[in-house]
């Protein structure tokens, strides 16, 4: 806490979070204004009532949830990262980037500073002749080609059919798409719902990703030969990619009261109390999770009296159940990377019981034999 | 038309395509496509890859599994060797899987059946199905394509599939995995309602490490996506002996890729004697081009869809060719080495399987490596197993034989047999057909069981001499025709894959019988009852009720006679 009259702080900000573990808040006036101003540092830097809802988002109704609640990230072991350049007019633009010193550069710190919360792993593509599902507007008065807000849910569906599948892994892809308008659509500004373009002429979809437009300028002599030669910045590409990764694990906070001011993380990407906040909403989710599963596996029990459990199966539910209480007073001690873990493979232990193929084994024997 | 911007790149991939059209004895056109990637990159396991040119499933999924060499063919008809002459790449019919691991992998069958499994996937085709029932692993065919460091061959696994289908939803993922897709380039005339009204269709998928230079310091991987087609000179051609691009494909060339380096077209015009051509092609060709193949020396029209000359006075390219004078079919040449395979016997219980294999060389002995794969259901005899060539029996060099287990492994028989000069070679064993249990039938279980097609290795040896090709100028015939020396060239020939008919027992019995058994029930136990039961009784008839009795009054005033 420091006393009102410090001059070294801008006027109108009270509240400086720091990109550790701390906070400066500025007292001034009574102290039911600090006791207020300290929910709201609460608030930011840990969790709210909808934030708790939306972790817990398995097991809790419809009806209490907010309409954000399920725009993060599901908790998961690993994630797949993809950036793919789409060129749908490789005649007239060739592009190049530098997509593996960029990765090395950028998004390698970020990706090391989340490696406590699972794996990942990066990789990269070039397709070609991929356009995107709309045709864009031509707009007059700022003679170029706009995107409106409402035609952007209809952009994925047909480049994720180029995309392809990973076959070769079972974890959830994030995909970040760079698209180069064809000669004839250039340029190209994505319009939000007000009507004005979005500065960084990119979108992301929750759970999914993201695209960016980038826009090539027209060569400066009509007659230059095609195709131009195009080499994409990425450090302006990669500041929207670490932004749209931010939002897609719900790191970046919409709803920051004005008088706070949060300290860049810099080039790591995220500050250490998001962090702490991204392993507590993913432990509560797998602990959401692992009830769920071993609830759904006692009714079916139930319901269906011919399923064999083996001792397998059976040691890993009793593994579930021990790990799940450890995770759980872990939490409750406060200690979060123990209680993490303990989530994580109470996780693994559930799924490999409801999932075991040994439990349909004897399901169609008849009764009476 | 477009320039080579970035002739002063660096690039770590190459594109090349290729496209091969060779007109055949009987009057059919057989078309050939070849598209090869090749990048400069090592594909390690766990190794972050930045892909451009060459496909991010197929590298990600070599670099996952631990693959040396994947090779994957899906066909549909059989190549006639006899009419048609020796085939540039055959494959067996149906789906063909043959992997070479590398030598890090510890589980070779997990990782096979995990490859398998994604493959399925990839192409859309049943591969999932091949399992240890119809995975076999040679010990002397099959040897590795691209480099190796030695050949264990316990890290081969070889499958085919006969019943497999290939149409469209097969074709379309193949075109996705091409750089420029169908939209530019030599794809464009990959149309599918074309391709697949043909006598012969294959699509095959290789993957080979090679090295990158002369001095093979480092290794590059290489793609090649070859499709073979042949158009039917009746149902294509409408009975009419010119072929023209769209004749064949209902499209023409327009432009060309613009990630290819590369991009050729070659007509065979091969004077079949040696005084005229036979064949006039129009627009006339950029170069001509003349290389010895397969012990012929043949020539080539060669059209380089990248000179800038080509285009400029059509905007598109659409190569005819059209015969001089008619052709004889006395001039139908055979070839060096062809084979037959058919079963033999009669009734449900046993039964033979024998194989011709023809040596028409007048004068040089060649030996031949033929693999069998035979499923469990027919139990061969392997005591039985004869070679007569000329009348004589002839003793093949090695024999490696692994007799099945009945629904685990397949029966597997490696022989090297030498072959004399102009003879037949027939090979005949015995087999004995098993009764399944009735829940192993498939569906339709009496269009038969198929046996996979044999195959016959040689290295034949050439009435010319050959050079060797530098695999950078020419791909296409270092791949299509690869020799290692001058004097052979390496074929691999496919023979018909075989249909057997189990004992198979009648489905409709279980339904016969509940219709018996309950008819019979029905009138014994019903006539039997009431022959026991039945008794007679004397009615009294009675006065009548009130109903009677007012209906009767009803009558009277109708003037109706009463009940």
């Amino acid at each position: 806490l420091l006393p009102a009259l410090t001059p070294s702080h801008p006027q109108g900000i009270n509240v400086y979070v720091g990109k550790h573990r701390s906070a400066l808040v500025r007292a001034g006036g009574s102290l039911a204004g600090l006791q207020a101003r300290l929910r709201e540092v609460a608030q930011v830097m840990s969790f709210t009532a909808s934030s708790i809802a939306a972790a817990l988002s398995d097991r809790v109704p419809d009806a209490q949830l907010s309409p954000d609640a399920r725009r993060n990230l599901k908790s998961s072991l690993g994630y797949e990262i993809t950036f793919s350049l789409l060129n749908p007019d490789p005649k007239s633009h060739t592009v190049d980037w530098d997509i593996e010193g960029a990765v090395n550069r950028y998004v390698k710190p970020v990706l090391d500073k989340l490696s406590l919360v699972a794996n990942f792993s990066v990789d990269s593509q070039i397709l070609y002749y991929a356009v995107l599902g709309v045709t864009p507007r031509y707009d007059k008065e700022s003679s170029s080609f706009i995107l409106s807000a409402h035609s952007l849910p209809h952009v994925i569906n047909p480049v994720e059919a180029r995309l392809g599948s990973s076959a070769a892994s079972l974890y959830p892809v994030l995909n970040f798409l760079l698209y180069v308008p064809e000669r004839s659509h250039s340029p190209l500004y994505i319009q939000d719902k007000d009507g004005a373009p979005v500065s960084t002429n990119a979108f992301h979809s929750p759970r999914w990703g993201g695209i960016m437009v980038y826009n090539v300028e027209a060569p400066a002599a009509p007659q230059a030969s095609l195709p131009l030669h195009v080499d994409v910045d990425m450090a302006r590409v990669m500041e929207v990619f670490l932004a749209q990764l931010r939002l897609l694990f719900g790191l970046s906070r919409e709803e920051v009261p004005p008088e706070f001011l949060l300290e860049s993380p810099g080039n790591e990407g995220l500050a250490d109390w998001e962090l702490d906040h991204l392993l507590w909403a993913h432990t509560v989710e797998n602990i959401a999770t692992v009830s769920t599963t071993l609830t759904s596996l006692a009714q079916l029990l139930d319901k269906i009296g011919n399923i064999v459990i083996k001792d397998d199966v059976a040691s890993e539910v009793y593994q579930a159940v021990a790990s799940v209480q450890s995770a759980v007073t872990q939490l409750s001690l406060g200690h979060l990377h123990a209680a993490f873990q303990a989530s994580k493979e109470a996780v693994t232990s559930s799924e490999r019981a409801f999932f075991d193929p040994s439990l349909l084994h004897l399901l169609y024997f008849p009764d009476d034999q | 038309g477009p320039g080579r911007a970035d002739a002063g790149r660096e690039r770590r991939d190459a594109l090349r395509e290729e496209l091969l059209l060779s007109p055949l004895p009987t009057g059919d056109v057989a078309a050939t496509f070849q598209f090869r990637t090749r990048w400069d990159a090592d594909l390690q396991r766990g190794a972050v890859s930045h892909y451009r040119l060459f496909p991010k499933a197929l590298g990600r999924l070599v670099a996952a599994l631990g693959v040396r060499e994947l090779h994957l063919a899906l066909t549909q008809g059989f190549w006639r060797t006899r009419y048609w002459g020796q085939p540039p790449l055959q494959a067996p019919a149906g789906a063909e899987l043959w992997v070479w691991f590398q030598p890090t992998v510890t589980d070779v069958d997990k990782a096979w059946k995990e490859l398998s499994n994604i493959l399925s996937g990839i192409f859309c085709a049943s591969l999932n199905f091949i399992d240890s029932t119809n995975t076999v692993t040679p010990t002397a065919s099959f040897k590795p394509l691209g480099l190796a460091n030695g050949t264990d061959h316990h890290l081969l696994r070889y499958a085919v599939l006969p019943r497999e289908v290939v149409c469209t939803e097969n074709l379309t993922p193949w075109k996705k995995l091409l750089p420029c897709g169908s939209k530019a380039g030599l794809a464009v005339l990959l149309k599918a309602e074309r391709l697949f009204h043909s006598s012969y269709h294959s699509q095959a998928v290789h993957i080979r490490p090679i090295c990158r230079d002369a001095s093979c310091l480092a290794v590059s991987w290489e793609l090649r996506q070859t499709l073979t087609v042949v158009f039917d000179f009746f149902s294509s051609g409408q009975g009419k002996k010119d072929w023209s691009l769209f004749k064949m494909f209902s499209r023409t060339l327009t432009d060309t890729c613009p990630l290819a380096s590369q991009s050729k077209v070659y007509v065979d015009i091969s004077p079949k004697n040696k005084e005229n051509e036979l064949l006039e092609v129009s627009p006339p060709p950029t170069s001509v081009h003349e290389a010895i193949v397969q012990g012929d020396k043949k020539t080539y029209a060669v059209y380089d869809l990248l000179s800038p000359s080509l285009f400029n006075t059509s905007r598109s390219l659409n190569v005819q060719l059209k015969w001089k004078r008619p052709q004889d079919s006395s001039e139908m040449p055979i070839p060096t080495l062809h084979a037959q395979r058919y079963v033999g016997g009669y009734g449900l219980q046993t039964g033979e399987i024998c194989t011709l294999i023809y040596n028409t060389h007048p004068y040089r002995a060649f030996p031949v490596i033929l693999l069998e794969t035979v499923p469990w259901y027919l139990r061969l005899y392997v005591h039985t197993l004869t070679i007569i060539t000329k009348g004589k029996e002839n003793k093949p060099s090695y024999i490696h034989y692994q007799p099945a287990q009945d629904r685990r492994r397949p029966h597997l028989l490696e022989m090297l047999i030498q072959l004399p000069a102009n003879s037949v070679t027939k090979i005949t064993i015995q087999f004995e057909r098993a009764l399944l249990k009735w829940t192993e039938y498939p569906p339709d279980p009496n269009h038969g069981f198929y046996v996979g097609s044999s195959v016959l290795s040689a290295l034949v040896p050439s009435v010319t001499a050959m050079k060797d090709m530098d695999v950078e100028q020419s791909p296409l015939f270092t791949s299509l025709f690869p020799s290692s020396d001058g004097s052979s060239y390496f074929v691999r020939l496919y023979t018909e894959p075989l249909l057997v008919n189990l004992p198979t027992p009648d489905f409709s019995m279980p339904y016969n019988v509940i219709c018996l058994t309950c008819t019979v029930v029905a009138v014994c136990y019903g006539s039997f009852y009431n022959l026991l039961t039945r008794t007679f009784h004397v009615e009294e008839p009675s006065r009548g009720g009130l109903a009677k009795r007012l209906a009767n009054v009803i009558r009277k005033f109708r003037g109706v006679p009463p009940l």
